[in-house]
């Protein structure tokens, strides 16, 4: 009895021990190149590690008992009449209800670490111009506040192009330049079918809706060249509508920034 | 009042075709209705089966050349089309449980014999009319979930033909829904109570309960989405002040409980298959049927969790997430029962066996990345791309799928009286098995590094992991060939199987195999033990 115990327990641990390493080792997500994708790969990582010990367990529990109480030639009869244990019934509803609460709660407190509870129309600078409703979308992230002014940016996209249009420069380009470290506010329509703005290296997305304006707020932290991917179904080349997303320094932005601006007066 | 009718005639008996073409004829016999609704989902399947693996031929390179553009969005929307609606619903739903429904309450027949026949001449024609849109003017495409404004953009006479097919399709699953309902509820032979029904009906109680709820959404939004495509409206028209989002809502109310109406069927059966080959009663009967009953109340309420990118506030993301993940519970509590039924039994490794287990384990993954896609700050970054793809095959492929072969391998004697070939079985399951998670574990990693789903280009940097689930297609695609030869050999030249080759004690194996045209050639017996293995009954 007491070595059953001792290999029940030794098997436990080894489930643990193997997600752990693999949670901890194994890395499935693109490079983190904003403020949003660290706190996303905490998430990841718990979710994983937890995700692996489930499944390996279960596979276990299945592979052992098809081995271990697999009819032999010689057997004949049923197994035991066992129709159920209420206690162990209680266990099982009881700890995955708390698993599942405590993921809710955290993921909770992730998603309200990248922003997506605040008020979606705070954003100052972008409302005294336009009191449109804004539906939805992920408003500022509360931490790490590195950036003082916000850069605002109006996001067309139609089939199948994304358009970035610089308010304060008075220009439209179809590559978003943004400094690094700066937060960006991104207001979004469609001009016709729904599209989104996915930048995995960024981990976020956010449906661009015909009608229903929203928002997009992120802070670049790496200098680099990304791509922009729509990622809702959109018509025969939604494979190809992408665009490029270049983060770098504040003085080349600025460069590129000034090359590109025009004249108020054309307004 | 009493009306007095000869049972003889009210089944028309005379009038109905015998031998091979009664499965041609509008017959009410419930078993050949089942039968019907088998070998038509399973010819659908392969249409289905033949578009993904085009799908897959188009994904092997990063380039769009196999096909061009808009045929390769019509081919994706009639893989989710006919999948969902030709194959899996009617499969799990129609053909079991028309089969076994009226066996395991002791009834002769379904409540409504003549419903039910209409119920499955609804399907042929309009599977064909979907298929055949192809021809007209290209077929739908604007993915399965038909997201206005794309699908009032697109060519309008694909996209009707579609909103009418399934339509249809939503009608016949009403009237089988109804009718199962009215079955369990009213016609249980006398003495046979509630809580002593097999578990297939408690499961099928509770998918028609989904069925009727939440099918007429999906009919009234496809019908105001067809006034928008042709009669200029402006419901979900963004350019005549439509809302789109409204739509989303719409259609997940319904096509988030058919996930259901496609999994829950099947938890029924591996209830059913399991304590056969493992001689053991299923572990525990009544958390079983609460947990049932509790995936369809938290079904009903969990829609907008496919709607986290899209237009919904943050308030509606968190009690979605909540809801969501919550119905990890039940789902737990009934896979952990299943294991538990297995331990201490004295299992019979054969292919119902090996495809029941296969099941487990893929739906726990399948079930696991589904709680991580209920968390909002997780699902956004990973929402419509290839892990959510991945995701929902783990789920009705490597769940349902798997439980409709394993359900095969386990009715078939009882069906046509011979046993299916076990060597050829169990290579079908290896063959499956392998070729399954080869075509969709690589496909979770492809979302988490940037490949959109419904795409037919992608960066190079994704060929390889592409061509791997490629081949894991292929092999899915070579796995019917031995499950065909099997089928076709067995049905001619099978061992005699007997009335129970399983030694099973649910009602339909007591009768004969084939049972005869009113089930029973006495009076129906009363199983009060359905799963009592290992007790000294009888």
């Amino acid at each position: 009895m007491l070595n059953k115990k001792f290999y029940l327990i030794l098997i436990i641990s080894l489930v643990f021990a193997i997600s752990f390493w693999i949670g901890f080792n194994v890395n499935l997500l693109p490079a983190e190149a904003s403020i949003n994708a660290p706190i996303y790969d905490e998430l990841f990582k718990i979710l994983f590690i937890i995700g692996l010990i489930i499944f390996i367990g279960m596979t276990i529990a299945v592979i052992y008992s098809l081995f271990k109480f697999r009819k032999r030639n010689d057997q004949i009869g049923d197994g035991i009449a066992l129709e159920g244990n209420l206690s162990l019934e209680i266990v099982w509803t009881i700890i995955p209800s708390i698993i599942v609460l405590l993921i809710g709660l955290y993921s909770y407190n992730i998603y309200d670490r990248m922003g997506g509870m605040k008020e979606l129309n705070h954003n100052h600078e972008m409302m005294s111009s336009n009191t449109e409703k804004i539906w939805a979308g992920i408003s500022q992230t509360s931490d790490n506040e590195i950036a003082i002014n916000n850069l605002s940016i109006e996001v067309s996209a139609m089939q199948f192009a994304f358009l970035f249009n610089y308010p304060k420069g008075n220009f439209i380009s179809g590559e978003l330049h943004v400094p690094v470290d700066q937060k960006v506010s991104m207001k979004m329509e469609s001009k016709d079918v729904i599209h989104a703005f996915w930048v995995p290296e960024f981990r976020i997305k956010q449906d661009i809706i015909p009608g229903q304006p929203t928002i997009l707020n992120f802070t670049p932290t790496k200098v680099g060249k990304y791509p922009i991917i729509c990622a809702e179904l959109c018509g025969p080349y939604h494979g190809g509508m992408r665009a490029s997303i270049i983060v770098e320094e504040e003085s080349d932005y600025n460069e590129w920034f000034n090359k590109n601006k025009k004249p108020e007066v054309n307004l | 009042m009493t009306i007095s009718i000869d049972p003889q005639k009210t089944n028309n008996e005379s009038l109905q075709p015998k031998g091979w073409l009664r499965y041609f004829s509008f017959s009410l016999d419930h078993k050949v209705i089942g039968i019907q609704y088998l070998v038509c989902g399973f010819l659908f399947y392969l249409i289905g089966g033949t578009l993904a693996s085009a799908i897959r031929i188009e994904l092997a390179s990063p380039m769009s050349d196999f096909m061009p553009r808009d045929v390769y969005n019509q081919v994706l929307t009639l893989h989710g089309t006919i999948m969902i609606f030709l194959w899996i619903v009617p499969v799990v739903n129609g053909a079991f449980g028309n089969y076994l429904i009226p066996f395991y309450v002791g009834a002769r027949d379904m409540a409504f014999p003549r419903l039910n026949a209409v119920a499955f001449w609804l399907i042929p024609p309009s599977g064909l009319m979907l298929v055949a849109s192809y021809f007209v003017e290209g077929a739908a495409q604007a993915g399965w979930t038909a997201y206005p404004p794309l699908s009032i953009t697109t060519p309008q006479s694909g996209q009707i033909i579609w909103i009418l097919s399934v339509l249809l399709l939503g009608g016949s699953s009403i009237f089988g829904g109804i009718n199962f309902i009215a079955t369990i509820i009213k016609l249980r032979r006398p003495g046979l109570k509630l809580m002593q029904l097999p578990m297939y009906c408690w499961a099928m109680l509770g998918t028609s309960l989904l069925v009727v709820l939440s099918t007429p959404v999906l009919a009234g939004t496809l019908i105001l989405l067809s006034f928008d495509i042709i009669a200029n409206t402006g419901f979900f028209n963004p350019v005549l002040g439509g809302n789109v989002v409204v739509y989303q809502h719409l259609f997940w109310f319904y096509s988030h409980p058919a996930v259901y109406i496609m999994v829950l069927p099947a938890f029924g059966l591996v209830s059913e298959i399991l304590p056969v080959h493992a001689r053991k009663p299923l572990f525990g009967y009544t958390t079983m049927v609460f947990s049932i009953m509790g995936i369809v109340v938290l079904g009903l309420v969990v829609w907008a969790h496919h709607m986290f990118t899209s237009g919904t506030p943050p308030w509606m993301r968190l009690f979605f997430t909540i809801a969501t993940a919550f119905i990890a519970v039940p789902t737990g509590i009934k896979f952990f029962n299943w294991v538990a039924t297995l331990w201490g039994g004295k299992i019979s490794i054969n292919s119902a066996m090996l495809f029941s287990c296969g099941f487990i384990i893929n739906f726990v993954f399948g079930g696991i990345t589904g709680v991580a896609l209920a968390q909002v700050p997780f699902d956004i970054h990973v929402h419509d791309t290839y892990f959510v793809v991945a995701h929902f095959h783990y789920i009705v492929y490597g769940g349902t799928v798997f439980i409709i072969f394993s359900s095969i391998y386990h009715w078939f004697p009882k069906v046509t009286g011979k046993m299916l070939n076990e060597k050829l079985g169990i290579l079908h399951f290896i063959i499956t098995f392998i070729g399954f998670n080869l075509c969709f574990a690589p496909q979770h990693w492809l979302g988490l590094n940037g490949m959109p789903r419904r795409v037919a280009e992608y960066d190079p940097q994704f060929q390889f992991v592409n061509q791997i689930s490629s081949l894991g297609a292929l092999l899915m695609a070579i796995s019917t060939i031995p499950f065909l030869i099997n089928v076709f050999l067995s049905a001619r030249n099978g061992k005699d199987a007997g009335d129970n080759p399983w030694n099973a004690l649910t009602p339909e194996w007591l009768t004969s195999s084939p049972p005869p045209v009113e089930n029973w050639e006495g009076e129906a017996p009363l199983v009060e033990e359905p799963y009592g293995y290992g007790k000294e009954i009888s």
